[in-house]
């Protein structure tokens, strides 16, 4: 095999990972919230962005800006779910899109009017690896290792514990859970936590890959949504493989054409599968 | 001495649509109860109000003389009430033990899980044998024995069951009224809600008729056996 086309399918993988992650986070608060977070990847770049200044300008150390991100994205979440989502949790869906939409301009709105459109970059510089002459990018390798442990424990938390097995059963009957002792508010405010961590998470990998600008969120935010739909809304292990599959295409497209075409390909795709599956790849 | 369960003049509506009308009732500890009437009556609606997840209009409600009402529903299974839903309403995807488990998740449960579900398996075997397959694969028969053994695993004073038998094969029907028995012979407190009159009068001390969101005749078992109304229109005798 040409080792161009390996070296694109190895990148693919390790892109699908921080997707996948991104992914998670979506799934996870439709299906039990029933609501879609649109504005979902300008959170992340919330906190791309504090990363950037806890460690470029005020020269925190890279761990602790990572650890101080998540913690504070996941506080996010909770504030958005409190203060956007639980207001209209009983109104029409259409007023909770414009709801997390209005959020998606609010952020970027804000985020240029306090940082201008400047693109901004920690400056961490990871080495390339050369593994049998195959280039790899060791950000990408720490961002898909770091991925793939995060959904390792989301599974274990929603596998093994009390709270994760009320997420699990609330997504099947909202009714019913309160019988159990289960207080639906509270599980919602643990949810949109977790949806914030892992946004916050995905932040951190971005950070090391990417530039933060305010609109970078319109980058990888149509690319999530697309991945979720695609594997089924609110079904977390569909998603989680659609994300393999939607960043396999963009690297082997990208490697056959160009990047742009690329995302070009995997819409395509994209759409008619939706014309095949409409409820997604893997609904029964 | 203070009843089990006690509502007074409870009322209670969808919107607009009032579905109970100052319902009085009280259930004395370790005693069965039945609530009987026809389709529509509100016998739901009572079960619903009784555990919080309908918000009761007006009226008192206790439990061994706590206030209770007004509570929400997770804040009243801490107070030692377990409803068995209407239609079973198992979390079809969770396996049957992590439907045990959901059932455990007040912390005072929580901290006996363990004990608690060897209760409910010795009470169950058949679960014990399917504990890992998803509950919305068994039949409809070991998924009301799955219903039970979930609101048990809160380890209630007061147990409320809506409809346990609808639905069932007769057999399986036999075995969830014995059950009834054995679940009292442990000590609880059963309210039961029945279309099955005949069956439920065999296994309840007393009984209240509800028609149209009322109260409109109580008695013992016995008597309600014997009464020509419920005779005609609920025995078909
Ligand atoms: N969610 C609801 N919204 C509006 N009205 C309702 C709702 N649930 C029940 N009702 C109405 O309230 C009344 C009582 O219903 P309920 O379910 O309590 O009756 P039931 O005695 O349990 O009947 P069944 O024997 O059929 O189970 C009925 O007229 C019903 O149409
Ligand atoms: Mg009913």
């Amino acid at each position: 095999m040409d080792i161009y086309l390996l070296e694109a399918i190895i990148n693919g993988i390790l892109l699908g990972g921080v997707l996948a992650l991104l992914a998670l986070g979506l799934n996870l608060i439709f299906g039990v919230i029933d609501v879609v977070w649109i504005c979902y990847a300008d959170i992340v770049m919330c906190g791309m962005y504090a990363i950037f200044f806890l460690y470029a300008q005020y020269h925190v150390p890279l761990p602790l800006a990572f650890l101080i991100a998540i913690i504070g994205i996941a506080a996010l979440g909770i504030l958005v779910h409190l203060f956007i989502i639980a207001p209209v949790l009983d109104s029409a869906p259409i007023n909770q899109l414009l709801a997390t939409g209005g959020l998606l301009f609010f952020l970027q709105s804000f985020a240029t009017l306090l940082f201008g459109t400047d693109f901004r970059n920690i400056g961490v510089r990871l080495p390339v690896l050369e593994v049998a002459t195959i280039y790899v990018s060791f950000a990408r390798l720490i961002a898909f290792a770091v991925a793939l442990i995060g959904a390792v424990a989301l599974y274990v938390f929603l596998k093994r514990t009390y709270i994760g097995t009320a997420i699990r059963a609330i997504s099947q009957d909202r009714e019913i859970v309160g019988l159990m002792g289960v207080d639906q508010r509270r599980i919602y405010l643990v949810v949109s936590g977790i949806g914030g961590a892992l946004a916050g998470l995905a932040a951190c990998l971005l950070a090391l890959q990417y530039d933060v600008h305010p609109f970078i969120g319109n980058t990888f935010g149509p690319v999530i949504f697309m991945i979720c739909v695609l594997g089924g809304l609110g079904n977390m292990i569909g998603g989680f493989i659609a994300a393999f599959v939607i960043s396999q295409i963009i690297a082997i497209g990208g490697y056959y054409s160009s990047t742009e075409l690329s995302y070009v390909f995997a819409f395509t795709f994209f759409i008619v599968l939706m014309f095949i599956r409409p409820r997604g790849l893997f609904a029964p | 001495m203070t009843p089990m369960l006690s509502l007074a003049t409870v009322s209670a509506a969808y919107g607009s649509f009032q579905a109970l009308f100052g319902v009085s009732l009280d259930v004395a500890r370790g005693e069965a109860v039945g609530v009987i009437g026809p389709n529509g009556a509100g016998k739901t609606t009572l079960m619903r109000v009784i555990s919080g997840i309908l918000p009761m209009r007006d009226g008192t409600m206790s439990i061994e003389g706590r206030e209770i009402g007004g509570l929400p529903a997770h804040r009243v299974v801490e107070q030692g009430i377990a409803h068995v839903p209407e239609n079973r309403r198992l979390f079809p995807r969770l396996s049957v033990e992590e439907n045990l488990r959901i059932g455990a998740f007040i912390p005072s449960a929580r901290a006996r899980f363990a004990e608690q579900l060897d209760w409910v398996y010795q009470l169950f075997p058949r679960l014990k044998e399917r504990r890992g397959q998803p509950a919305g694969t068994m039949s409809g028969g070991e998924q009301q024995m799955c219903a039970i053994a979930r609101a048990l695993m809160s380890k209630p004073k007061v147990l409320l069951m809506d409809e346990p038998s609808a639905g069932l094969a007769p057999i399986v029907v036999q075995q969830v009224f014995e059950l009834v028995h054995r679940i009292r012979a442990e000590g609880l407190t059963v309210l039961i809600v029945e279309q099955n009159v005949q069956q439920v009068l065999d296994v309840v001390d007393r009984a209240y008729l509800l028609e149209v969101g009322a109260i409109k005749l109580s008695g013992t078992a016995a008597e309600l056996k014997g009464n020509s109304f419920i005779r005609e229109a609920y025995m078909g005798l």
